[in-house]
């Protein structure tokens, strides 16, 4: 009996049958799928949808948001900012003024290349030009396409003091990488009992965050509560799924002796198809709980931090500390660690798999979409954040050794730490590459992770 | 309901360009995959690699076209394999699917911050990089050609596309038949076995890899001349997904598979487009069901569905056999 191919070693009570397995097998996917609408058919139409694509008929334009950013880090739009465009020939169009929200469009007669000059003297006082040198600016423009053009305003953050700077980073990280780890650990376990990469895990982050959403905002029949009743409620639907989900999809499969490579294809399949409902129902842009959107920051000296911040802290420390003793002491726990480890040596001494592996399939889930309520409460819920994490995920998880879940742990406060401390060289908007790197790296150097076995290894 | 048009996108399709770009890219893969085994999920960053290749050659550094053709085609897919193959091709399968999942992310990321404007264009992305190539073409711009299905630009894109799909499609299958396909088809059966006979398994997965990459690229250099720029959002993580649909639908490891695979897949993809749009600026499907937004997300749906459906029922799709098929024996 081979352990590396899923459910090559569970009995199949209906192997003669293969039609009747598979009408079987394509009830329960329905079913999965049809909770799933479902759940989703309960969250109010997208309200806002992603902006209408460029229509290639379409004018060409140039365009561009006015904003600074005030000493909390809230942003600030500036009005009636002057800007003047002129041709490559040095003829003056016209004007642009900002308007309320920092915005301003020009239309162009046609695609080519234009020069925008910002007249600084319209600028408020205390507002100055980041970059004077780049004024006036050059660009192209394509026909039928919308062109931004950046200037941006204010001095860029320039911090005082480097080390103050990195204990406030380790901290962010910190926070970043309870958060992974809390949704990683589901997606190490289920790796270590069934051997399936789960591509799909990322998608059960967003759908906890967004079944939160459903509960704190959109409402239930009109009815919302608190974030944290929310919460528990999403941790709990999240944990269902995950339970629906084996059940109706990857033990049918794992019955049905398909291949590991199949069983990852179908996931990635899955993320795909989710990601895009998820999409369909939320809309494109991005939201916030109602709950504890803005708060003061809470100034510790070496750092600083919003109460919410503190609580997600000490939160997930708490649950992951619960994990740990769950893992370490009950018999569930024990036994998960068990199959995990060894599959058939678990088995054959009396251990129910099939039984372990739901359970795993519950908790991770639940971890999963939990995980998800605080990123969104941290940053804000989109329907692409599961998959985003999903790669710090496996950065992590590598990192750590794939399969254990103390490793999922240590690996994911590595990454969160790495991410946010190499903001310090790295332009925050690719913060993310440093992770993805690493995550190459550590293949190259010990593919194993931190506290894996090299067995694990191909 | 516009039957006319309906039949006209579906034929689109079909035969069109994006089948084109579609299919070259799934060639591709199909040397990665079907016959070499190699679970590549970054596919799109291959085909971003002859874009960028072509567009920054001409656009940033002022090169001849044909310098940027090079490029593209050789040399970027050339440096891409390296970086994911290096760390990944001694490794087990799914460390390949993971890394060069993360390579698309990364590309996305980079190609669209900032900090690289001066060279990428951020999230406009380059233009303007295609007149040599339109310079040559011998229809009219403005006439339409083939039963009125392409007008003239897009017809040289196509004429050029299905010969360069053609010879991709003939290389492949002399590839396969020589001893070297021999070889990388003995590593996807049994990579042991080809190793104990002498073969050195890591350095042709190197080669497959490589070489599945500037069919990758061909099909996003011509994606990127076809569109007349080349942008993050066309060669994002999901892009990948639509390659892949393609391969297995077509049957993996067929050398006609992802051509015939590409084909069905957009011809489904724009007939199930059409009608939606149709039904929606018809007001047969209201607003709250609907929006013009959403029937762009419907095709992603499609995707994938029909990967976990083709993976669980179908796996050898519709070319391959049971026997030959790669992604349910391993």
């Amino acid at each position: 009996m081979s352990v590396v191919q899923i459910g090559r070693s569970v009995v199949d009570p209906c192997h003669d049958q293969p039609s009747a397995r598979r009408t079987y097998l394509i009830k329960l996917a329905m079913v999965a799928l049809g909770v799933v609408t479902a759940v989703f058919a309960m969250v109010a139409p997208a309200a806002a949808h992603l902006p209408a694509q460029t229509d290639s008929e379409s004018i060409p334009e140039l365009r561009g948001t006015m904003r600074t950013v005030d000493e909390g880090g809230e942003s600030i739009f500036v009005e009636g900012i002057n800007l003047t465009i002129t041709d490559a020939s040095g003829a003056e169009l016209g004007q642009a003024v900002t308007d309320a929200d920092g915005e301003w469009v020009f239309e162009l007669p046609e695609g080519g290349t234009y020069e925008v000059f910002l007249d600084e003297a319209t600028l408020p006082d205390g507002v100055p030009l980041r970059n004077p040198d780049r004024n006036p600016l050059t660009v192209d423009v394509g026909n039928g396409a919308s062109r931004t053009v950046l200037f941006p305003l204010g001095d860029a953050a320039v911090s005082t003091d480097t080390t103050i700077e990195i204990v406030q980073l380790t901290v962010d990280g910190i926070k970043l990488g309870l958060v992974i780890g809390m949704s990683a650990i589901g997606l190490s376990l289920i790796y270590g009992t069934t051997g399936l990469t789960n591509f799909a895990h990322g998608e059960m982050v967003t759908f906890g965050a967004m079944v939160a959403f459903l509960f704190n905002v959109t409402g239930v029949f009109g009815w919302t509560t608190s974030l944290i009743v929310a919460a528990i409620l999403s941790f709990i639907v999240c944990g269902v799924a995950g339970g629906l989900f084996n059940a109706g999809v990857w033990r049918p499969l794992r019955r049905r002796g398909a291949s590991l490579i199949a069983a990852l294809v179908a996931s990635l399949g899955f993320s795909i198809l989710f990601r895009y409902m998820m999409l369909y129902q939320f809309g494109g842009r991005a939201k916030l709980y109602k709950d504890y959107q803005i708060q003061e920051k809470v100034d510790f000296g070496w750092f600083s931090i919003v109460p919410k911040d503190i609580f997600i802290i000490v939160f997930s420390v708490a649950v992951l500390i619960g994990i740990a003793i769950a893992l370490q002491r009950t018999r569930a726990g024990k036994a998960m660690r068990a199959v995990s480890d060894n599959r058939d040596l678990a088995e054959s001494s009396g251990i129910d798999v099939e039984l372990v592996i739901k359970w795993v399939w519950v908790s991770g889930s639940a971890l999963a979409g939990l995980g998800g309520v605080l990123f969104g409460l941290t940053e804000s819920i989109g329907w692409e954040m599961g998959f985003r994490i999903l790669l710090l995920m496996f950065a992590a998880v590598t990192l750590g050794g794939l399969g254990s879940a103390y490793g999922a742990l240590l690996g994911s406060l590595i990454v969160g730490i790495f991410i946010q401390v190499s903001t310090i060289v790295i332009p925050t908007d690719m913060k993310n590459v440093g992770a993805l790197l690493m995550l190459m790296l550590i293949l190259l150097i010990r593919p194993d992770g931190l506290l894996g076995r090299s067995e694990r290894i191909g | 309901m516009d039957i006319g048009a309906i039949f006209e996108n579906t034929m689109r399709g079909f035969i069109g360009e994006q089948f084109i770009f579609f299919a070259l890219a799934a060639i591709g893969l199909n040397i990665h995959f079907g016959f070499t085994g190699l679970l590549n999920f970054g596919q799109a960053v291959f085909m971003a690699a002859g874009a960028y290749g072509l567009s920054m050659m001409v656009v940033t550094w002022g090169l001849n076209f044909w310098v940027g053709v090079f490029v593209g085609l050789v040399i970027f897919p050339f440096i891409l394999a390296v970086i994911l193959g290096a760390p990944t091709l001694r490794l087990r399968a799914d460390y390949l699917a993971i890394v060069t999942i993360a390579a698309a992310e990364i590309f996305r990321i980079m190609v669209r911050s900032p900090t690289f404007d001066r060279w990428t264009g951020s999230s406009d992305g380059l233009g303007g990089f295609a007149t040599d190539f339109y310079d040559l073409s011998p229809f009219d711009p403005s006439e339409r050609y083939f039963f009125d299905l392409f007008i003239g630009n897009q017809m040289w894109v196509v004429l050029i596309g299905w010969i360069v799909l053609a010879m991709a499609a003939f290389a492949c299958w002399l590839l396969i038949r020589s001893p070297w396909g021999r070889v990388v088809k003995a590593i996807r059966e049994d990579e042991d076995a080809a190793r104990s006979l002498g073969k050195n398994a890591y350095w042709y997965k190197m080669q497959a890899l490589y070489i599945g990459g500037v069919f990758g690229a061909m099909g996003g250099m011509l994606r990127a001349i076809g569109t007349q720029s080349a942008q993050p959002d066309n060669f994002i993580t999901d892009v990948t997904f639509f390659v892949w649909v393609a391969l297995i639908l077509g049957g993996a490891g067929k050398v006609l598979g992802p051509v015939i695979g590409a084909a069905v897949l957009y011809a489904i993809l724009n007939f199930s487009d059409i009608v939606l749009r149709q039904g929606v600026e018809s007001n047969n499907i209201p607003d709250s069901i609907m929006s013009g937004t959403q029937v762009g997300q419907v095709r992603f749906m499609l995707v994938g569905l029909g990967l976990v459906l083709l993976a669980t029922f179908r796996p050898q799709g519709i070319l391959g056999n049971k026997e030959e098929m790669a992604l349910d024996d391993r």
